[in-house]
């Protein structure tokens, strides 16, 4: 874990309300999919960093792409930020997916949802140098806000759902994945609350399906207990995010 | 000579600045950032006799220049704070000053009673200021009665000095520290966070799941300013002034309103690095404002007011 200022290399609005970040800075090495980064606000009003997901991780340039949805001032102030000026990163924070277990051809299954899709194409890159075996069920509200798609066609087996129906599959992404029948050596899954609680039910005793959590944070390391969750099991625990997480096993925690 | 050096009571600080309870754990998140060796003291998490859970999620949200949080005093408890965290810190020059809250005052008692034995705290803060739980807290803080007979029953059964630390929500600040100077404290922290609340304007609800939560950061400043200035007028103890510091010249000002240490909390958040750059920093603008050494600051903030 650093904190150092990093430059944009690249800005670009890839959906709408969607940018895509390319940021480059030493810490780049250390970081693995399923790890996030607590990005500085440019602007002195607004005191709280915002924790973005790692989307993909280029250790040959040093440098790594976040998607970044504008969802209030904070986020809008990152995102008009051009290629060329610097933003000041604290990272790379929390655990990441562990993948330790998998061989070659295994067979996996990814679920993601809207702005929680990102960090999975690091983790699809990752699993296909692997020679991963992947099934991936990617669900978004409208056309629209369908990100990755052609990136994520080269990697596994694409099924992309819409709210609306305006492309792919009519509902949500358990349409799908209610219907799939074989098993998975593993599933990797994020998205909104809905999609990481059905997720967690559903495959609660699989012994390697994780879901990522986001949640509003503090201080991003582990020390102020803002974004806690609670332990499945007893005894009660509450654990905190952004440090034992933000990746967690499916029973482990209560979505 | 060490001119950032500040002695208060059971505190010998190699400089005046520390990170505030509740915004830096137990010290160990940062430890990895930086050597903790460089900080004046530590106020770590508040401590209960047993653990809390704390408050749902979320419990923090953005403000203007400033936060809400609604912690809820989450914390693993005596036990383990004796046992885990403390010892934790035992590899540092660093005085420990420990955080305690409680829902009676038995468990105040109790837990001064225990931690204060502990080698490496150095001073006690009694945390009666805390806005973000149902009993206890701030219950304990607003009532100049309560206040003083809390403060000697663990003024009682404290080891090391005892430090208030001060709610400001209350009628009149000053009554609430003269209390705590009748009660035999040995020193004021002040202040706390400010109540407050955020409505989403598209749920329509509180962005807190506990409503409302104390507002701390910049925003906040001037309050603590003026109320350290009224308190450090009204009461002769030492005050660690906390409340929105993000410069040196914040720092500085704390002191010219009566303060002998100041304390950083929300700004960590911001920048984690805030506590040693400050450090840093503090000397050259002292020379800038011909500033000698923080104890003659002190003495000369003492000194005017003793002309006024």
């Amino acid at each position: 874990m650093i904190q150092e200022k990093q430059t944009i290399l690249w800005n670009k609005e890839v959906a709408p309300d969607i940018f895509e970040l390319t940021l480059q800075g030493e810490m780049v090495d250390a970081m693995v999919p399923g790890q996030f980064v607590h990005i500085q606000v440019p602007r002195e009003d607004l005191l709280l960093r915002r924790p973005i997901s790692i989307a993909t991780i280029d250790a040959e340039t040093g440098s790594y792409r976040v998607l970044i949805r504008v969802d209030g001032e904070g986020t809008q102030s990152i995102c008009a930020q051009h290629a060329g000026m610097t933003l000041d990163v604290l990272g790379p924070l929390g655990n990441g997916f562990d993948i330790s277990f998998l061989n070659p051809k295994d067979k996996v299954l990814i679920v993601g949802g809207g702005i929680g899709v990102p960090p999975l194409l690091g983790l699809a890159n990752l699993l296909h140098e692997k020679d991963i075996d992947m099934d991936i069920v990617l669900g978004f509200q409208t056309r629209g806000a369908i990100v990755y798609e052609e990136e994520f066609k080269r990697l596994g087996h694409v099924t992309i759902t819409t709210d609306n129906g305006s492309y792919g599959i009519h509902g949500y992404v358990s349409t799908v994945i209610d219907t799939l029948t074989q098993p998975y050596h593993a599933i990797y899954a994020c998205g909104p609350k809905g999609l990481n609680r059905y997720i967690n039910l559903k495959f609660e005793d699989h012994p390697h399906a994780y879901i990522s959590l986001e949640e509003r944070m503090g201080c991003g390391i582990g020390a102020c207990a803002a974004c806690v969750c609670q332990k499945r099991k007893e005894p009660r625990e509450n654990i905190k995010i952004c440090q034992h997480g933000p990746v967690f096993k499916t029973g482990e925690v209560i979505v | 000579m060490n001119r950032l050096r500040v002695k208060l009571p059971g505190l010998d600080l190699k400089n005046p600045i520390m990170p505030a309870s509740g915004c830096f754990g137990f010290g160990g998140d940062y430890g990895k950032l930086y050597d903790l060796n460089l900080l004046g003291a530590i106020m770590v998490k508040a401590t209960t006799l047993e653990e809390r859970y704390g408050n749902e999620t979320p419990r923090v949200a953005e403000t203007p220049s400033g936060m809400l949080n609604a912690i809820g005093l989450q914390n693993p408890g005596l036990e383990d704070v004796l046992n885990e965290k403390l010892p934790k810190l035992m590899k540092y020059d660093l005085p420990v000053i420990a955080n305690v809250a409680g829902s009676t005052e038995e468990e105040y008692i109790e837990v001064v009673r225990r931690i204060s034995q502990a080698p490496n705290v150095h001073a006690i803060e009694l945390n009666i200021s805390c806005p973000n739980v149902k009993h206890g807290g701030i219950a304990f803080g607003t009532d100049p009665i309560v206040v003083e007979r809390l403060t000697r029953a663990c003024k009682d059964v404290s080891r090391v000095p005892l430090y208030v630390k001060l709610s400001p929500n209350v009628t009149d600040i000053v009554e609430i520290a003269k209390a705590v100077q009748r009660g035999g404290a040995d020193g004021i922290t002040m202040i706390n966070t400010l109540l407050g609340m955020r409505i989403d304007v598209k749920t329509r609800k509180p962005i807190l799941a506990n409503l409302t939560g104390g507002l701390s950061g910049p925003a906040i400043k001037p309050v603590a300013v003026r109320m350290v200035y009224a308190v450090s007028h009204a009461v002769d103890l030492p005050i660690i002034a906390m409340g929105g510091i993000k410069t040196v010249d914040d720092v500085l000002e704390f002191f010219m309103a009566g303060a002998s240490a100041v304390a950083i909390g929300t700004m960590n958040f911001h920048d984690p690095m805030i506590l040693p750059k400050l450090i840093d920093q503090l000397p050259r603008r002292m020379d800038e404002l011909g500033i000698s050494s923080i104890e003659a600051l002190i003495q000369s903030v003492k000194e005017a007011r003793a002309h006024e």
